[in-house]
């Protein structure tokens, strides 16, 4: 279980840095699935497999699908990914690059300085994250209902392409 | 027999989470920020997922699915704002935006 636990984690951690490198964003998409996938392996071996089965429908599937949708609708191109190419120079990534991973040292070495706990053996059922959700947390399942009812209409009302109507003596010309 | 320590879950999520952070500070083009944040909730997620498994509770994963819920509604309001960027100013630059022509 921990041989698992160990390769779904470097799998995640690699596809998660080609996705920051890659310069074609469908490539970048392609290897995000691939670290959702393997951070799914993650919570499956951390028992939570209905957790599992979630991030591989919601994100892995949806939330991918939907930006994969979306860069179809840009009709992006070749020039796209040379624009890409200029801007991300060294120059460009490496100060914050680093400060970032000073950050993941001291986190680290406070995670390495701390006693280990190792966790528990036994899953934790779909069922009590139900009684959970259904029980003490119904506030928090009805926020999130208007949150995606908000979700909904938000996005209805932003991606929807007005009509310019302009009368012909008040179009400005292009200068 | 599982044997993970907890630490070590928590520091993949701090990995992952920091590669997030790098990507959403360095890049230019707007659908990769939009991808680092998700890898970002994705993370925070994870250390919640972990932190239930350590004391056995439901409540990281109730968190999980809110967390879950949030990022599935800010993909959706987020591309439609990429759309009508790219619409607007036929460029997905970030910097191209820093102009509100109404």
């Amino acid at each position: 279980m921990e041989l698992t636990f160990y390769l779904a984690a470097a799998v995640a951690i690699i596809a998660t840095i080609l996705v920051v490198t890659q310069y074609n964003l469908i490539h970048a998409l392609l290897y995000l699935v691939v670290s959702f996938m393997a951070i799914a392996v993650v919570f499956f071996t951390l028992g939570a497999p209905f957790m599992a089965a979630l991030e591989i429908i919601i994100y892995a599937g949806a939330i991918v699908v939907l930006i994969i949708f979306v860069i179809m609708m840009l009709n992006l191109t070749h020039e796209d990914v040379q624009h890409e190419k200029e801007w991300l120079k060294p120059s460009v990534w490496i100060g914050p690059a680093v400060l970032s991973l000073i950050l993941l040292a001291e986190l680290a070495y406070i995670f390495m300085a701390s006693e280990t706990s190792a966790v528990a053996t036994q899953p934790v059922e779909a069922k009590a994250v139900g009684m959970a959700l259904f029980g003490p947390y119904i506030l928090g399942v009805e926020l999130s209902g208007m949150l995606l009812m908000a979700g909904i209409v938000g996005a209805y009302h932003l991606g929807r392409q007005k009509k310019k109507i302009v009368h012909r003596f008040l179009e400005r010309t292009e200068a | 027999m599982n044997t993970i320590p907890m630490e070590q879950g928590l520091l993949l999520a701090g990995i992952l989470f920091i590669i997030g952070l790098i990507s959403v500070l360095i890049r230019r083009n707007i659908i990769f920020m939009l991808i680092s944040v998700e890898i970002m909730l994705n993370a925070a997620g994870l250390a919640f997922i972990v932190a239930g498994a350590r004391w056995i509770q439901p409540e990281g994963q109730v968190m999980f699915i809110f967390i879950i819920t949030m990022a599935a509604a800010e993909v959706s309001v987020g591309l439609a704002l990429i759309l009508q960027l790219y619409h607007n100013l036929k460029t997905l630059d970030s910097d191209a935006a820093n102009v509100m022509n109404g």
